[in-house]
């Protein structure tokens, strides 16, 4: 059975939101791993959970990047491991250098919590393998930075190399301009690296695990995961 | 002992909301002559160097590295003589 590491920044506050949804929703093994540890042995994927990690200071994930653990995360992204970074994790990664791209302040400055839709772009990934392509999914969002940005070259890459695997849209799968409510380039939502084994994405998909707090579309996302870490 | 000043400013190519925040609360000032507004960061730094060319090694290598995401944002760097 796969274990799941959860990263524990000073300042992370979906990390137990992660561990719940892992531990007891989808009944996997996890444990927290704080960002002064550096050993991964036994880790079989990584989440980089959301929340404010080091107050946002300077940017969002800028300082967090260099904890002692984002070194070793960054090695064990590289030998292929992978890795799911959520909201404050997605800005992180990005800060890495483990996914291109950086995270501006939403369109309209504006901090937004509520729940969107999001698109499947594309099933060729561990992440998305057992969803269906054009699939919509209800998940919360929560960030004031979550307005995605990318030159005009790299934008065209990740369009050539499919590795846009989210995008929001209305309920229907529409991309709308209400549904691109952070005003992110080509309404991206969550991408993968080229190496396919990173995901960084900024709905919160660990919030989305029970039907009683509004929607489990989340737990189609984790299944996936857990299919593919199976198949491996 | 250097002292840099470091500006961190959103490449032009970059929408800037804050920025444009400001300038629309500008008008409504009635300072309706300024004509654009662009929010970046200003940072300082004191350096122990050698030389002024060491000096400004370091803070590169700190720009570069940390304080500007090169994604999106430029930066000047100066020193208080």
């Amino acid at each position: 059975m796969a274990t799941f590491g959860v990263i524990v920044f000073p300042g992370s506050n979906c990390d137990h939101d992660a561990y719940h949804a892992m531990k007891h929703i989808m009944n996997s093994k996890v444990k927290f791993l704080w960002h002064k540890d550096t050993d991964l042995s036994g880790i079989d994927f990584l989440i980089v959970p959301g929340g404010f990690s080091y107050g946002d200071y300077l940017r969002s994930g800028a300082i967090a990047r260099f904890s002692p653990i984002m070194q070793e995360v960054v090695k064990f992204a590289e030998k292929g491991g992978p890795v799911l970074g959520i909201c404050n994790g997605f800005q992180i990664l990005l800060e890495a250098g483990l996914i291109p791209g950086a995270m501006m302040h939403n369109q309209d400055l504006r901090f937004v919590c509520k729940n969107v839709f999001i698109r499947c772009e594309t099933t060729d990934s561990l992440f998305t393998n057992t969803l269906t392509k054009g699939q919509v999914f209800d998940i919360p969002v929560s960030h004031g930075e979550g307005n995605y940005h990318i030159n005009e070259s790299g934008l065209k890459s990740l369009q050539d190399q499919d590795q846009i695997l989210f995008r929001y849209s209305d309920t229907d799968g529409n991309l709308t301009d209400e549904s691109n409510f952070n005003g992110s380039i080509d309404h991206i939502a969550g991408i993968t690296n080229d190496g396919r084994n990173v995901l960084g994405m900024m709905p919160h998909p660990e919030r989305a695990m029970e039907k009683l707090l509004g929607s489990d579309d989340g737990k189609i996302i984790f299944d996936s995961i857990l299919n593919s870490l199976s198949v491996a | 002992m250097y002292k840099a000043k470091v500006n961190v400013t959103l490449r032009p190519s970059i929408l800037d909301p804050k920025g444009k925040a400001a300038h629309h609360a500008l008008q409504n000032l009635g300072l309706n002559d300024v004509q654009q507004v662009r929010i970046g960061k200003f940072i300082e730094l004191d350096v122990n160097a050698d030389s002024k060319e060491a000096a400004t090694k370091v803070v590169e290598s700190a720009c570069a590295q940390l304080l500007a995401n090169e994604v999106m944002e430029d930066y000047e760097i100066s020193f208080e003589d």
